[in-house]
């Protein structure tokens, strides 16, 4: 793979089947795209005593997020630097001071630095100490904790936290926001869904307004039947606040509009969304009202952004507290962690909502999941025809599209996917030779 | 007085309801159900919490009935073809038996396989009934299924154990 094989595959309005096939380009994406980018790790709320850690992948590295004995968050590689072992394999747990590697007991501070080597007599003169190894756990090339939430840049050098993702941030601080204290902690382990498929097909669909009346007629369709056929009760039954809606018509979608920011980011729902004609919740607006003050307060309930991708492979869902990390396992697997957040200082039923969103929707078990996860499996299977090798995201192209400048467009456009894709040829190929990003550079 | 069920009849519904799914009379399941009941599938081993947090299932009788009324779908497109399931069930130990209060509580161990197109998966699971007899009949008032890798990442689960 160079710079010119990935160039070919991206023509604006379509792209190359083997962006999604190809074993070659799905190692490359590890070794440049998830390199270079800042992609999702955890958040700190998940590790929060000194010693506290979580495992978990940066692409296809596994890496484990650790709370230091300055209370400071660090990413290391999850691996020993002696023989290659990995030092913890549960998702999460505490070490206390120290890491211990369970095969030669090599031990490492919980920031990643050697402590001892047992018999290290046996290195004495053997130029252990310029070695790598000796160095201990190795630390990824950056970290930003971004309002508790984890990010790392696994390359040491490359485009820094912010200049990455711009105005973007505004939707995880919206997230952060519905908190009256303005601090969120994850609530419970995130639903596991294995999905036979690339992880680009996942985060196209976060914005691809056209399929959920279709795809999801089977679920969402049915449930507006079957209230009709009850006569239409009040309050209505959760499944017709969460799932009915997905059954909007496009005007519906239309009018949500979407906005793309640089480098990948966007979202669905700039006007309103699908999340908008939730019931309230007791209480809720004036403990908001108390921190923010009722205009400050309307302004941030008012925002009710659909889904917003951080490019690379996560999708925000700030309305509800959610996110989704698409952690790509191979160009045909991908393993979808959804996760809840709990808003420190607001009532329990804002959680209990997310968590009903999150199992009605994000599940194995989910209806709307089977809906989706059969397309995506269709598309892979279907993607290996050699009748035509190119997949087409044209809705609402204009030839003079320029995705280093925000925008916002109708709530139909595929402008995301193509967004999405300009970044993924840019910090693909950055570090293929020896020019700087051009994010970077600029 | 009338007579009063038995534990083996209490022993036979459980049965009785793993044969209705296994042979796909999904309609006849959900008339099983009270209509204020939950359906709880934990998504963490010993998960308390159904409602803060997140679970695989927590579904009331609207959700059952929209799960049901899917399957039968004609755009349904993830059942064509159609899923189909069995259960290997071990004798449930009824736990609760209280016929004068109509209160019944039983614990099940049983295998669940569920297979579409060319892929099969095999779960490991305790189903935790909580039954009521109304109007002579035994009914599902709560029904708790606890896989035995309840925290691993699943594909598809389309149909119930």
């Amino acid at each position: 793979m160079n710079e010119a094989d990935i160039n070919a595959m991206v023509q604006g309005h379509q792209v190359h089947r083997d962006v999604y096939v190809s074993d070659a380009v799905y190692r490359a994406e590890m070794k440049h795209l998830f390199a270079n980018t800042w992609v999702f790790v955890g958040h700190d709320s998940q590790t929060p005593k000194k010693g506290d850690y979580i495992t978990t992948q940066i692409g296809d590295q596994p890496v484990i997020q650790v709370r230091h004995s300055d209370d400071s968050i660090h990413v290391l590689y999850n691996r020993c630097p002696h023989k290659g072992t990995k030092i913890a394999i549960d998702r999460s747990g505490n070490t206390g001071k120290f890491f211990r590697c369970p095969y030669h007991a090599w031990s490492f501070k919980t920031n990643g630095c050697l402590l001892a080597i047992p018999l290290k007599k046996g290195y004495d003169g053997t130029g252990l100490d310029k070695t790598e190894s000796a160095k201990g756990m190795k630390p990824v090339g950056a970290v930003k904790v971004y309002r508790g939430f984890v990010f790392a840049r696994l390359a040491e050098d490359g485009i820094g936290f912010a200049e990455f993702f711009g105005d973007s941030l505004s939707s995880l601080d919206n997230l952060v926001d519905r908190s009256p204290e303005g601090r969120v902690e994850i609530s419970g382990p995130p639903l596991r869904y294995m999905h036979k498929c690339n992880w680009k097909m996942l985060v196209e669909n976060q914005t691809d307004t056209c399929h959920p009346m279709v795809a999801h007629e089977s679920s969402a369709g049915t449930a507006i039947n079957i209230y009709k056929e009850m006569g239409e009760p009040e309050p209505r039954p959760a499944a017709m606040q969460i799932i009915a809606p997905f059954m909007s018509p496009y005007e519906f979608f239309e009018g949500m509009g979407i906005r793309t920011w640089p480098n990948g980011h966007g979202h669905t729902g700039v006007n309103m969304s699908i999340h908008s004609d939730y019931d309230a919740i007791p209480d809720y607006f004036e403990a908001m009202c108390n921190t923010y003050g009722e205009d400050r307060a309307k302004e941030i309930l008012d925002e009710n952004r659909h889904n917003t991708i951080y490019f690379p492979n996560i999708m925000v869902k700030a309305p509800l507290q959610q996110i989704r990390n698409f952690i790509p396992l191979g160009p045909d697997k991908t393993l979808v962690e959804s996760y809840v957040y709990r808003l420190v200082g607001a009532p329990e039923q804002l959680v209990a909502m997310s968590a009903m969103y999150n199992r009605m929707i994000n599940a194995p078990t989910s209806i709307v999941g089977h809906d989706d996860l059969e397309m995506y499996e269709r598309a892979q299977e279907g993607l290996h025809s050699d009748g035509l090798e190119w997949v087409n995201i044209q809705r609402l192209y204009q030839n003079d599209e320029d995705y280093s400048k925000e925008a916002v467009e109708n709530g139909t456009t595929e402008r995301q996917m193509r967004n999405q894709f300009d970044a993924w040829v840019r910090f693909m190929t950055s570090s293929m030779g020896n020019e700087p990003a051009r994010a970077a550079a600029e | 007085m009338a007579d009063l069920i038995t534990r083996d009849e209490v022993v036979d519904f459980i049965y009785e309801e793993a044969r209705m799914l296994d042979e796909g009379r999904f309609d006849d399941w959900l008339a099983l159900w009270l209509q204020d009941g939950h359906y709880w599938m934990p998504l963490d081993y010993k998960q308390q919490d159904p409602v803060n947090e997140t679970s695989l299932l927590w579904e009331d009788y609207f959700m059952l009935r929209l799960r049901v009324d899917r399957l039968n779908g004609e755009r349904t497109f993830s059942q064509k073809p159609k899923s189909r399931c069995h259960h290997v069930i071990q004798r449930p130990f009824v736990d609760v038996f209280e016929p004068e209060e109509g209160r019944f509580e039983t614990n099940t161990s049983m295998h669940y396989v569920e297979t579409r197109l060319d892929e099969q998966q095999l779960l490991a699971l305790t189903a935790t009934h909580d039954l009521r007899l109304v109007d002579g009949s035994l009914r599902i008032a709560n029904k708790k299924v606890e896989l035995l890798n309840s925290d691993a990442a699943f594909g598809n689960i389309q149909l119930l154990p």
